[in-house]
């Protein structure tokens, strides 16, 4: 097979999303770039030994937060950006995840590095199932549906009979992970090569899904449904089966970030956290495997950069306003619509492309 | 038994709120496809102005009217500088642009009055002729206001020549058009008005929930499924599916409530308000989207 990139072969006029005219999934040079990432990204914990204040424990938990966030994003940007099902409640799925680990790792004792299939196959079955419903509802109806989701979560979370497993509004306090084989690395070195694996895995799948068969049924089940229907295409299983992986991709990332935070409590996942999946996704490129990671580290760095650019708003350009991590992804949201729709990996692509020619 | 009647009152009062925001929401759906997230914070925002102007030593009712008329004027607003550039986009990109108005009005009222909780004031009097016990003076109040606003609506679409136009403009733009309607204004002041409804709702629902910049989040919840209950393309139909979501909300509580006394086990109450209402709305969406009173859309491909 020879398709050079999924997001490219699909052209769309009727698309319920804006395709991305150039998404840097699995052309032959993006590759490279993909391994380079790969081999920086690996090599960097070892630059502690060199410059221990650079690549400081707490840079590298911040990194491994932008991966975590980066295949929560992923996931969405499976289902919204490939499959054209909007959600606005991808938070659940996340929330799922993360009390799924925590709760087999407080109740069970299991071992951390078991949970990730586990958590994998129950948030799949659940978002299957909250697919099915999901067959029906198209666009608009379907955002609604699952922004009535994000809002419900943390209530869901509270309910009196979970309480014994979910520990309430207290949550749960886990663990962090520590290196195994007596390896000398310290909790949050190991977190980051931890992160980092299950990164590059998903990342991997997800583009050997997107460029085969099952891709570009997706895809075309985005661009135009019917037509695809009558290609054949089992529209109904695949956007189900579409649900259900993203979902497990996103639970997978609200299980590691259970590891990473060793804290679980109902009100983190509120309706906060899947805009920010949301702006994860707008900002790295609606149906860009690329663009997720570039989305989910931007979502971290707005987040730990907001009290810093409120304090630059406030004493350097003198407006009295405090710019939260939510205003941010306000103006951001709107201004991006209108400036870059393909998002910001999207626009520097683009940039890129005319720069060379 | 006068419990039961006491919830049923107080549900009515809370479905008109609802049944305020929904109809904004239908509003605008009408004549533009588009369901706005955004509805319950702008109403947040709307009910903050009006309490800063109570608090520069504004009369109760000045300010209320002053905040309708903001509201509608920033509504039109919105719809002309925000939405207009997005007409034809498609689905993705409008729903993230009201999530956008969303986080923006949350953060700037969170920034502007801060996110602690504040007293809001209610304009009618304490004591109540007769009824007192049945449904407190607020929660009649809320309804009767409610019921002037949804009244002095129907006759401006019913019987003036501009909502005659604004309703040809949702119909049929394209005919519309061709009749002299100018589409685009009809739409933004169906935006307008949504607005100044929403406000409405918010002023009257603040005194109850206490103002707050996350105080719309459950409230447009239970808007959309009175919406979708009602049938989101129905205005008639949205109000009376606010207030059945109104009164369900309190009666699932009440049963659920008394369910617990009788058994001993708990099933649903107060702290899963939110969960009722999503349950309504996919229940709705699934079952019977097009609502109780909604007609079905047959669309040509």
């Amino acid at each position: 097979m020879s398709t050079a990139n999924p997001a490219d072969t699909a052209t769309s006029t009727t698309a319920a999303v804006p395709a991305s005219p150039a998404a840097p999934v699995g052309s032959g040079t993006d590759h490279r770039w993909v391994w380079i990432v790969v081999a920086i990204a690996a090599a960097l914990p070892l630059l502690h030994f060199i410059a221990p204040n650079v690549i400081s424990d707490y840079r590298l938990f911040l990194m491994s937060t932008m991966m975590i966030a980066a295949i929560a994003v992923l996931g969405l940007n499976l289902l919204t950006g490939f499959n054209g099902q909007i959600s606005l409640g991808h938070g659940a799925f996340y929330a799922v995840g993360a009390y799924t680990a925590a709760v087999l790792m407080d109740k069970l004792d299991l071992p951390y590095w078991t949970l990730l299939p586990m958590v994998a196959a129950v948030c799949f079955v659940v978002g299957f199932l909250f697919g099915l419903p999901a067959l029906r509802l198209e666009g608009h109806y379907l955002a609604l549906a699952t922004f009535a989701l994000a809002l419900a979560v943390p209530q869901m979370l509270k309910y009196k009979w979970l309480e014994g497993l979910t520990g309430g509004v207290q949550g749960i306090v886990l663990l962090k992970p520590e290196a195994p084989f007596g390896l000398p690395l310290s909790e949050d070195q190991w977190l980051y090569y931890y992160c980092l694996i299950v990164t590059v895995l998903l990342y991997w799948g997800a583009w050997n899904m997107l460029r085969g068969r099952s891709g570009r049924a997706m895809m075309a089940i985005r661009d135009h449904h019917m037509a695809a229907d009558t290609m054949g295409i089992d529209t109904a299983r695949y956007k189900a089966v579409t649900f259900g992986i993203s979902a497990a991709y996103t639970g997978i990332a609200g299980a590691l970030s259970a590891s990473a935070i060793a804290f679980v409590a109902p009100d983190s996942f509120g309706f906060f956290l899947s805009i920010s999946l949301l702006i994860g996704l707008v900002v790295g490129g609606v149906a860009s495997l690329s663009g997720s990671i570039i989305g989910g580290i931007f979502t971290v760095l707005v987040q730990n950069s907001a009290q810093a650019l409120s304090n630059f708003v406030k004493n350097d350009i003198g407006l009295p306003y405090d710019l939260s991590p939510y205003s941010v992804y306000g103006i951001l949201l709107l201004v991006l619509m209108y400036v870059m729709p393909t998002g910001i990996a999207g626009g520097v692509v683009m940039a890129w492309r005319r720069l060379r020619r | 038994m006068e419990q039961l009647i006491q919830q049923i009152a107080s549900g009515l009062a809370n479905g008109a709120i609802y049944a305020c925001v929904a109809l904004a929401l239908v509003m605008i759906f009408v004549s533009t496809d588009h369901i706005n997230f955004a509805q319950g914070e702008m109403a947040m925002f709307s009910t903050y102005i009006s309490w800063q102007l109570i608090q520069w030593g504004l009369d109760y009712w000045i300010a209320f009217f002053a905040t309708v008329v903001i509201s509608f004027v920033a509504g039109v607003l919105i719809e002309r500088v925000v939405l207009r550039p997005l007409h034809s986009a498609p689905v993705l990109s409008i729903v993230v642009v009201f999530i956008g108005l969303l986080a923006i009005c949350n953060s700037v009222a969170g920034t502007a009055w801060s996110y602690l909780i504040k007293e809001y004031p209610t304009p009618f009097p304490k004591e109540l002729f007769g009824l007192s016990g049945l449904i407190g003076a607020h929660q009649l109040g809320v309804v009767v206001v409610t019921l002037v606003v949804l009244t002095l609506l129907y006759v401006f679409f019913r019987y003036t020549p501009l909502g005659l136009a604004m309703r040809a403009a949702a119909q049929n733009p394209v005919s519309a058009r061709l009749s002299g309607v100018r589409v685009d204004w009809m739409l933004a002041l169906g935006w307008g008005l949504a607005a100044a409804v929403g406000a409405v709702a918010g002023m009257m629902v603040a005194h109850i929930v206490y103002l707050d910049p996350n105080m719309m989040a459950g409230i447009l919840l239970y808007a959309f499924a009175g919406a979708l209950l009602g049938g989101i393309s129905n205005p008639g139909g949205a109000v009376l599916g606010g207030f059945i979501v109104g009164v369900l909300e309190n009666l699932v509580a009440f049963l659920g409530n008394a369910a617990e006394k009788a058994t001993g086990i708990y099933i649903i109450g107060n702290g899963e308000k939110l969960t009722v209402a999503l349950i309504i709305v996919i229940t709705v969406l699934t079952l019977k989207p097009s609502g109780l009173f909604g007609r079905v859309v047959v669309k040509r491909v």
